[in-house]
């Protein structure tokens, strides 16, 4: 994988779009972007469940909506029970005939709030009993779609409407919860990261979760400029970044065994990252410091990791 | 004539969902719902029944699972009690609104606090509203009987609604009744497999769950509403179906000795049985007293009770639930039912039997007794918890 990320080669990717154009995001929505890559990257026999969030309410207001796939949206914080039965009943249905075999990718989706907040019970459920299916977090840091509340994935220092900026508070006090850990520790056999400003690599991970039989997690960063008061135009750059500044590493765990996809001999200075983000703003040079060393540790303990195999 | 035999309620309901060809059984256990999924899993585990079964792990999921499934096309079942149905009440909402055939039997259980695992209606009163058909069973073979009127119901191209069975927990739950069991291929017959309008599929991609802005929204609660409205002949048609299958018909409300009544007893649930004992031995006395049951609780069969009622003095209203600082659930249904009528009776309600506590013969007799006393003095429109000590 790491080999084809110099090979920028989008091209190859299909022409087919089953994201439509015409929904509402945002302008800059990096998060819009991953949700196309990913119906790229699984094409036409892909069953969706959505959770409540940004890329629900951006594309399915009722006449209309942006799915060229099969697409359901039920709540909020159930969206792998909802998978887990979409998946059951093909499986059953086609055991007793009543629908011809063939190969239906059974796809979740959420966002960090759908994911690590509400929807986390349900996703380890969901994940303890192996269903064969692909759960994606489109991760943007809070809960844009409702006006920038903090989730348990805004990262430390984040200003949000709930974890303002104030005179004795200094933004988000907590560190981001590790998703793709919490999905790890739960011995399936694929999770991995992914960010839509390396999409060649977001897209092969796509298809490997879909390849692989029980459940995957695909944890993907999506650069919210809305939220994260950053321009629009910056947010491909924004996203690489995050992976530069090892803030947002790209790396799998294949049953168990950690690769990290791109290593950075020297990490880009957190700074270059932080400095073009409104809601880092009124971030003191300790707290950056302070960041930059929980990062650069966090860094060096996947390294480890994947240089064990485990 | 089918196979008689005697049984748990619990595990002749989850016959009856494997009878019935179920594809996706999704349920987590809660007292006194447990048998039900024990059954079933047993049934699974040595492979008399080919369902996709799961112990998920919430209530709020088992419902999720089979909304998944049903929209997939599968037919599907889950159960429950109390808690765990105020947790997956946000589902029920939901299921109903997507009208998705889903069939869950509710054993029925008091909600906490104080934590309680014993019979009321609470629970249930607790979704009154989030638009599922729903029936309050007397029986065991009741219960039976209904997953099979249920599911052919709600898949109904005509209904596609949700459907709910509510049976008292342990009072029906727990005991062993005899039951006439129906052939199989009787119910094959009764019961072909669920169709769907539109599923899940990339054959036909559909969009599920869009959301609506205001300007649509209550175009699309009328419909919801009309449809569940107009299933009521629908109702009747499948009991009708299901009567000449197997001689045993059901109505939307039922009556014993009411016609010519005063004062009628009025039970939803397994308490119906009781008070049919407390009629008879009232009747002996030579007292004017008649019972009606209600079966149907959604869509409320309003006609259907005020033939039943309209003729009487006055009605004795037996409420498993207490609208806390209102009064009974059912008996302010009641009275809003009958409050266009120019000659009405009066609707005097107790709650009793709230948290298991039993409700006897002699209970009845008593609460008929004071209710007269109470209307007689003038105060017609009463309401009382029956039986408090101290």
């Amino acid at each position: 994988m790491t080999e084809n990320l110099n090979v920028f080669a989008v091209r190859t990717l299909t022409q087919k779009e089953y994201f439509a154009p015409g929904h509402r995001a945002c302008q800059g929505c990096a998060e819009a972007l991953a949700v196309r890559l990913v119906a790229k990257a699984l094409g036409r026999n892909v069953i969706i469940a959505n959770a409540t969030g940004c890329m629900e309410i951006v594309s399915s207001p009722f006449p209309f909506t942006s799915w060229r796939v099969p697409w359901f949206h039920v709540a909020f914080e159930n969206t792998a029970a909802v998978a887990s039965g979409i998946e059951s009943a093909l499986k059953v249905l086609m055991r007793k005939g009543r629908i011809p075999h063939k190969k239906i990718v059974t796809l979740a989706m959420a966002g960090d709030g759908g994911t690590a907040d509400i929807g986390l019970q349900a996703l380890s459920g969901a994940l303890e009993r192996g269903h064969d299916f692909i759960y994606i977090c489109t991760d943007n840091e809070a809960y844009m779609n409702t006006g920038i509340q903090r989730s348990s994935s805004t990262p430390f220092g984040a200003s949000t409407t709930t974890s303002p900026a104030g005179k004795v508070q200094m933004g988000q006090i907590t560190w981001k919860k590790n998703m793709p850990a919490i999905a790890a520790a739960h011995n399936i056999p694929y999770v991995a990261t992914a960010c839509p400003s390396y999409p060649i690599d977001l897209v092969q991970k796509v298809k490997k979760a879909a390849d692989i039989e029980g459940p995957a997690y695909v944890h993907i960063l999506s650069v919210c400029p809305t939220g994260w008061r950053s321009a629009p135009e910056l947010s491909i750059k924004l996203g690489r970044l995050a992976v530069e500044t090892g803030v947002f590493p790209l790396y799998e765990v294949e049953r168990g065994q950690y690769r990290l996809n791109i290593d950075f001999p020297k990490l880009k200075p957190i700074k270059d990252y932080i400095k073009l983000q409104g809601r880092f703003r009124h971030l003191t040079e300790s707290m950056i410091d302070e960041i930059e060393k929980r990062v650069h540790q966090e860094y060096e303990q996947l390294k480890e990791k994947a240089k064990k195999g485990v | 004539m089918g196979k008689r035999v005697g049984m748990e309620v619990s595990i002749a309901a989850a016959e009856a969902v494997k009878q019935a060809n179920v594809d996706v059984i999704s349920a987590y256990p809660i007292t006194p719902q447990t048998h039900i999924v024990e059954h079933l899993s047993e049934l699974v585990a040595n492979g008399e029944f080919d369902a996709e079964f799961f112990c998920v792990e919430s209530e709020h999921s088992a419902l999720s699972v089979c909304v998944g499934a049903a929209a997939t096309g599968a037919r599907t079942f889950t159960c429950t009690s109390s808690q765990g149905l105020a947790l997956m009440s946000e589902i029920t909402y939901i299921a109903s609104g997507l009208r998705l055939p889903i069939l869950m039997i509710i054993s029925n259980r008091t909600l906490s606090a104080p934590l309680s695992i014993w019979n009321d209606h609470s629970d249930a009163m607790s979704i009154r509203d989030c638009g599922w058909i729903q029936f309050f069973v007397e029986n065991g073979q009741e219960v039976y009987d209904h997953v099979f009127v249920g599911y052919r119901l709600g898949e109904d191209r005509n209904v596609l609604f949700p459907v709910i069975i509510n049976m008292d927990g342990f009072i029906l739950s727990h005991v062993i009744e005899p039951f006439e069991l129906i052939e199989q291929e009787k119910i094959d017959q009764f019961l072909p497999p669920y169709q769907p309008v539109h599923r899940l599929h990339p054959d036909r991609p559909v969009t599920m769950g869009a959301f609506a802005l205001p300007s649509i929204f209550t175009e699309i609660k009328k419909a919801q509403e009309e449809a569940i409205r107009s299933s009521i002949p629908k109702i009747l048609e499948t009991w009708k179906a299901f009567g000449d299958m197997t001689g045993r018909y059901y109505h939307p409300i039922e009556t014993y000795k009411a016609e010519d009544a005063d004062t009628l007893l009025v039970t939803m649930g397994s308490c119906g049985e009781t008070a049919s004992v407390a009629v008879d031995k009232m009747r002996e006395e030579g007292k004017s007293v008649g019972l009606v049951k209600i079966r149907l609780w959604r869509p409320f069969p309003f006609e259907a009770f005020k033939e039943a009622t309209l003729h009487s003095k006055q009605l004795v209203v037996i409420d498993r639930a207490i609208s806390v600082g209102a009064c009974g659930p059912v008996a302010a249904e009641l009275k809003a039912a009958l409050y266009g009528e120019a000659q009405r009776p009066s609707v005097y309600n107790f709650v009793a039997g709230i948290s298991g506590r039993d409700v006897t013969p002699s209970d009845f007799i008593k609460m008929v007794d004071k209710a007269e006393i109470e209307i007689e003095k003038g105060n017609k429109e009463g309401y009382e918890i029956y039986g408090v000590r101290g």
